[in-house]
């Protein structure tokens, strides 16, 4: 009967593979998306994780975790199952994959698709679960520690340095990506501004009015979130107020900067930590109400299923389907990231082994699936809004007629009309190139919301999409400033002693200071570029990311040829070979190719002849040094990156050769196991 | 499922929303606190608090 049920759902994912793969007609119901991704979800759920459980990874549900041997009430807890599940999607999901699969619709909606689906269950998911048990059996320890412990220093050193270069790319990505959505917007400035005092007095109430009162001041904060988002429509109205918070990319770019280093340096329980309870809550929420709009919407999916653009020619990033659809869905399909979480707090709260397939497997697919939500919002738009939404007008041309004129060129028609009252349905003044992906996924989430729950509201689900993705990208900015901030002051440390203490004011600025230059610089040359930031960070951001995934995938990969497994091996060592195929090329094409449009040091050079033959605005001459300093930087740091993942590959070839010829190698760090009747 | 499991699911939900909040997080202390150190007091809901946030945002505890 069992085995009836899953050859059914096996029938059925393939037909609407087939359905999706096969469709001739202008559009595509939604729909069809959906029940393939939740096929595919399910067999990989079903027998992909309960196989790697049972034979690669062997989990014992007789062993005590660490959280049984280690309780001690407050990180070590066991902890029920679903409840793990909720803490680690919550900590996993960012925004990512829904910046993430909106760039790449450039493509058409299938290759992402394909990518994100497949990316997931045999890659990213993969990953997840795996780090997450092998932290689990040692104690909870962090990637960089197994790379240590179980490969040798060169693998934690890399562990570090990807980390925290990841960490600034994605920063000033983020950071970016909010600075576009706010820019000449008083309704969205506005509202993203509120955000911030309102976390401060739900940080006030928790520590001084009812403390650790999570859900009832957590409920308190969302009602002022949505009174701001009201409240910030009203403003727009205002014909003196919008004007002070009519602002270009520069100030906010400052606003931005100024926020993150104040973040940083607060303690934690009268910002960060209130807005990310209040994010999280948004998070979960907003997740839930897509996937049940997305279903009683079914909206026709307008965008081909492969646009023009795989040749490399995007006009929202350049670069070819090959490599860079898998660099720039990122997050929804594998990221290096997770692992990071899999191996912090996660793992201590986990009380019996086998919890690894729902908690690290199933929040990844859940993940996923918030990718593939993405991926409709973004495709359900007339394609030609969408694209006239994404390109920057260095690409299409800096007046509106000139846009249309460019986009409607390529087979994607629209007007300046049809612009005009979009933006005017969305409360904005101008949707014309709001670059990022934040803006037309919230107009692909608009006319979700509004057509599912009701129409009219267009404008204020605009600006609630807008304020939901800033809180959580907010949230990311000073969580990750503190991280850097914390792995600067312990390497500083190491020069004079006093800078490594985290407690100390002094080395408190001093690394924050340093952490947010970091981030700050990439976020500031991202705005002053005429091109468009995102087009040079989001591939950086892509490849930093793949390139810590790499590395998780190398210690776990080395972690199951130690244990004499090298029969399964191939379950990391494949989705390895893939990302260091995709960010070894992506990486080639970034720095050598002679397109500007992808190419680093190409972009320099057309830069430089521009700049020499006086072919440039005084305007943009006046930042083109900046700007091609920038690019060389960019190329310098993308070859790093590979670089340091190509060490770590050798390294654990190196252990792997020793393992197969039977020479010595760094004994296994695992904890020995104790039978849970003991306890 | 019996109505027993069915009168008993508004509080199993409530229970499964504090614990995925952790708003039940100083209550889940004082209960091992009383069980494994009964001898000493525990700290106030307060220093609680401030310690498990100073915990939480020392290390990576969210992702892109």
């Amino acid at each position: 009967m069992r085995k009836l049920l899953w050859a059914c759902v096996a029938l059925i994912g393939a037909s609407a593979l087939g359905g999706i793969a096969l469709n001739r007609g202008e559009t595509i119901n939604a729909m069809w998306i959906v029940v393939a991704a939740v096929c595919v979800y399910a067999l990989g759920y079903r027998f992909y994780s309960a196989w790697i459980a049972a034979r690669v990874l062997t989990v014992d549900d007789a062993r005590a975790t660490p959280a049984i041997r280690l309780n001690n009430g407050r990180d070590f807890v066991p902890t029920h199952r679903w409840i793990v599940f909720g803490h680690h999607f919550a900590a996993i999901a960012g925004p990512g994959p829904l910046i993430g699969p909106t760039l790449a619709a450039q493509f058409g909606f299938l290759p992402g698709t394909l990518w994100i689906l497949v990316g997931a269950v045999l890659g990213g998911c993969v990953q997840d679960m795996t780090i997450l048990f092998l932290s689990t059996r040692r104690d909870g320890r962090s990637l960089g520690q197994m790379a240590r412990d179980e490969l040798g220093p060169i693998g934690g050193y890399a562990a570090i340095v990807g980390t925290l270069v990841i960490m600034l790319i994605l920063i000033a990505v983020l950071g970016l990506v909010v600075v576009n959505a706010m820019k000449h917007s008083p309704w969205a400035t506005a509202t993203v501004f509120a955000t911030i005092p309102i976390a401060v007095l739900i940080g006030l109430y928790l520590r001084n009015i009812r403390p650790g009162r999570v859900l009832e001041a957590s409920l308190i904060g969302l009602a002022l979130l949505l009174l701001a988002v009201v409240g910030g429509g009203a403003l727009n109205e205002h014909e003196t107020l919008r004007t002070w918070f009519d602002l270009d990319g520069k100030p906010l770019a400052w606003f931005v900067i100024a926020y993150g280093f104040i973040a940083a340096v607060l303690p934690v329980w009268l910002l960060l930590a209130p807005r990310d309870y209040l994010s999280t809550f948004l998070k979960l929420g907003t997740v839930l109400l897509l996937a049940i709009a997305v279903v009683i919407m079914s909206p026709e999916i307008k965008m081909p299923a492969v646009t023009q653009f795989i040749d490399g020619t995007g006009p929202i990033f350049g670069g070819a389907i090959f490599p860079f659809v898998f660099i720039t869905i990122a997050c929804g399909a594998i990221s290096g990231f997770h692992a990071l979480v899999a191996s912090g707090t996660t793992p201590k709260l986990i009380g019996t082994e086998s919890d690894v397939r729902l908690i690290g497997y199933g929040s990844m697919v859940l993940e996923s699936s918030v990718a593939i939500m993405a991926m409709i919002a973004a495709t359900l738009l007339d394609p030609g809004v969408f694209f006239a939404i994404n390109s920057s007008p260095g690409i299409v041309g800096a007046s509106a007629e000139a846009a249309v004129s460019t986009i409607s060129s390529w087979g994607f028609p629209v007007t300046v009309e049809q612009m005009d009252r979009l933006a005017q349905d969305m409360g904005e003044s101008t949707l014309f190139a709001r670059t990022g992906g934040a803006p037309s996924l919230a107009v692909g989430m608009a006319s979700i919301f509004s057509s599912a729950f009701g129409s009219g509201m267009l404008a204020v689900w605009y600006h609630f999409a807008i304020m939901f993705e800033a809180v959580f990208i907010l949230t990311t900015l000073d969580a990750g400033t503190r991280v850097g901030r914390f792995m600067l002051q312990d390497a500083l440390g190491h020069v004079w002693k006093p800078l490594g203490r985290t407690s100390w004011y002094p080395s408190v600025l001093i690394a924050s200071a340093l952490v947010v230059a970091g981030w700050g610089y990439f976020l500031y040359i991202g705005v002053v570029d005429p091109n468009g930031g995102i087009n040079i960070l989001w591939p950086l951001f892509g490849i930093a990311n793949q390139l810590l995934a790499g590395i998780a995938l190398c210690v776990a990969t080395g972690i199951i040829i130690k244990q004499g497994k090298l029969r399964y091996a191939w379950v990391t060592a494949a989705p390895l070979a893939w990302i260091a195929l995709i960010t070894t090329v992506a990486t080639w094409e970034k720095v050598m190719s002679a397109d500007p449009r992808v190419g680093f040091l190409a972009a320099a050079e057309q830069l430089a002849t521009k700049l020499a033959t006086g072919a440039l605005p005084p305007e943009q001459a006046a930042v083109a040094p900046q700007l091609i300093f920038n690019q060389r930087l960019d190329a310098a740091l993308a070859l790093l990156l590979t670089a340091i993942l190509w060490v770590v590959i050798a390294d654990t070839a190196r252990v792997s050769w020793r393992v197969a010829r039977g020479l010595p190698v760094l004994p296994s760090s695992e904890a020995p196991a104790v039978p849970v009747h003991a306890q | 499922m019996s109505f027993a499991t069915l009168r008993l699911l508004p509080r199993t939900l409530w229970r499964f929303i504090r614990a995925l909040s952790r708003d039940d997080a100083y209550s889940a202390y004082l209960a091992h606190h009383a069980a494994t150190h009964p001898d000493t007091p525990p700290i106030s809901a307060r220093e609680f608090y401030l310690r498990e946030q100073e915990r939480k945002w020392s290390g990576v505890s969210r992702c892109c």
